[in-house]
């Protein structure tokens, strides 16, 4: 019976015409001579145990590489008796994200409001340190927890600041639409690296000579803006996408221009675009491993050095392996999460 | 008739670009008059009512709600806005909100109204346009019918001194048609301003004080509802409802 329905169901899905089958069989085929020396590789043939490169003798991957420099990988340089203070950051991170899911919708405000002022923060104060921790400079910040930070303070200051710029390029005010058209088009038009490269190199030149601005936070600020212009026409086009009768009916029952944009357009415009924002959020985590070319070492530099390190030379495949893996878990998780909240607030198509 | 002038429009022009579509409209209206405007499409009378609430900008001429002279000042605009409803041809109810907080949105925000209080009387007109039972749908879960009533009660929510209505039946089907008009029924009998385009001429005998036919862009006749329907002067006018009775 079961093999039954699986004939039946592949003549429909795999064998429905001549071309069809071709491709059915030509992927079979791909899948045939790849996976099985992959899977080989990546675990029946690969080494674990150990400490130093000279455990492993099979032929396949050496995870030794991985798990000894796994620490580094994660969290850079920095000094490992504060390690805690990183996780506490993203524990609070995680735990308020965690509780939106739960809490009626009224104290959700309060959670944004909490992950966009205050988390930042407090962040900024248990991984920089003060108040007696030890201050850990942003240079020894590193690995995927630096991605992190990075992509985070991306997102929490390039949303808001989009969703402005969409708005000034559609206001009636010709100062602010030509400013954001202007501001739009630039940083649009401008490839990241160059961002990063003012950021970091190019911006301290402008400066008086002793003013001092955090290079983590330059590049920070560099890539947030950056992205904000990316933002803004991902949600120009949905305010583009409503009729003139939600702004009529919002304007007719006396709302102002930030009431009738706050509760009747965005939530809308913005809605319909979480597939559009989603992909701008999961290209900015992608893009941060860029600024390795600027000398700074979040995961894939991390990989870079370790690779080069005289005693574990030879492990380039592992370590782009493991960021890989871990890129696409981090990308995956972005992506069904944004589906999911357009399945949540797809109210008027049920 | 001795009643306070709610509305009152002066020598009004508006332009869309080179189309003059309102020409010199002088018009007067008293509290609790009910006017019915009508006409053939593109005579202007969606427009001329836009221009009451400014949701259409005039170029000339003057525009007065119960003393506030319209002008580029938001303050004053939003105080019309405020005190004058608006229901649409195509409902424009928010369809992200629940009816209810279609209904609450603007008096918690616009009237700083308590929440709990603007609930009562959201309830309260819902239940008097009769979906009380429907508060906590989605537009988009009702009919057409039901929309539009739920429309008629959001902007009654704000408790409006004057209603506009720019042709609030044209866009249902015709067994919800009745629906809708016996909800502004009651609303005329309860002693509201009203403006209505509209084309249902059965509803304009039985509840306005004047008529309005208007054609390419002035108006052509006005008249108390009696006399339009039996003595029309104009021949345009005659025209018209030779066509639509």
């Amino acid at each position: 019976m079961k093999i039954k329905n699986l004939i039946n169901w592949s003549k429909q899905n795999l064998f429905s015409s001549v071309f069809n089958s071709l491709i059915s069989l030509f992927c079979i085929y791909l899948i045939i001579i790849s996976l099985p020396p992959f899977i080989d590789w990546a675990f029946l043939s690969a080494t674990f145990e150990g400490k130093l490169k000279t455990d492993c003798k099979t032929s396949g991957a050496c995870w030794v590489f991985v798990k000894v420099w796994f620490e580094k990988f994660m969290y850079g340089f920095y000094p490992v008796e504060n390690i805690w203070r990183i996780n506490l950051s993203f524990l609070i991170l995680i735990l308020s994200i965690a509780a939106s899911f739960f809490v009626k919708d009224k104290f959700k405000i309060y959670i944004l409001f909490f992950l966009i002022f205050i988390f930042p923060i407090i962040a900024f104060i248990l991984i920089h340190g003060s108040f007696g921790m030890q201050i850990v400079e942003s240079r020894e910040w590193g690995g995927l927890a630096l991605t992190f930070i990075l992509a985070i303070f991306g997102i929490i200051f390039s949303f808001p600041l989009g969703v402005l710029l969409a708005l000034g390029r559609r206001s009636e005010l010709p100062v602010i639409k030509y400013f954001s058209i202007c501001f739009i088009e630039f940083w649009r038009g401008i490839p990241l690296i160059t961002v990063l490269f003012a950021a970091a190199v190019m911006f301290p030149l402008l400066l008086p000579a002793d003013t001092y601005v955090d290079k983590t936070l330059r590049i920070a600020i560099g890539i947030a803006i950056f992205e904000s212009a990316y933002i803004a026409e991902v949600v120009r086009g949905g305010l583009q996408s409503l009729s003139k009768g939600q702004y009529d009916a919002a304007k007719s029952l006396g709302m102002g221009y930030w009431k009738m944009n706050i509760f009747i357009i965005l939530p809308q415009a913005i809605k319909t675009v979480i597939p559009g924002i989603a992909n701008t959020f999961i290209a900015l985590l992608k893009d941060t491993p860029l600024i390795v070319l600027v000398g700074m070492a979040e995961i894939l530099g991390m990989i870079n050095l370790a690779k080069a390190n005289p005693y574990w030379l030879g492990m380039a495949v592992e370590g782009y392996v493991f960021a890989a893996a871990i890129f696409w878990v981090v990308s995956y998780f972005l992506s069904s999460y944004s589906q999911k909240l357009e399945n949540k607030y797809s109210t008027e198509k049920k | 008739m001795n009643k306070e002038k709610v509305i009152e429009l002066v020598k009004v022009n508006k332009w869309y670009g080179e189309f003059h579509v309102l020409k010199d409209i002088d018009l007067s209206v008293y509290q609790g008059e009910k006017i019915i405007v009508c006409g053939p499409s593109g005579s202007g009378k969606s427009t001329l009512i836009r221009c009451i609430n400014r949701l259409e900008e005039h170029q000339d001429g003057v525009v007065k709600v119960r003393d506030i002279t319209l002008d580029h000042h938001t303050q004053s605009i939003e105080k019309i806005r405020s005190e004058v409803g608006m229901v649409f041809q195509q409902f424009n109810l928010f369809p992200h909100l629940s009816i209810l907080d279609n209904c609450t949105l603007a008096p918690s925000w616009v009237r700083k109204m308590p929440k709990k209080d603007a609930e009562e009387l959201a309830m309260q007109y819902l239940t008097k346009v009769k979906i009380d039972d429907q508060a906590s749908k989605f537009p988009g879960q009702l009919s057409g019918g039901q929309q539009q009533r739920a429309a008629i009660a959001r902007a009654l929510c704000m408790e409006p001194k004057i209603m506009l209505f720019d042709e609030p039946t044209s866009a249902l089907d015709p067994e919800m048609i009745k629906e809708v008009l016996d909800v502004m029924t009651d609303l005329a009998k309860g002693g509201m301003t009203m403006i209505v385009v509209s084309h249902e001429m059965a509803f304009a005998k039985e509840v306005a004080d004047r008529v309005i036919f208007m054609d390419e862009g002035s108006i052509v006749e006005e008249k108390p509802t009696a006399q339009f329907f039996s003595n029309p002067e104009n021949e345009r006018t005659k025209l018209f409802l030779s066509q639509i009775l």
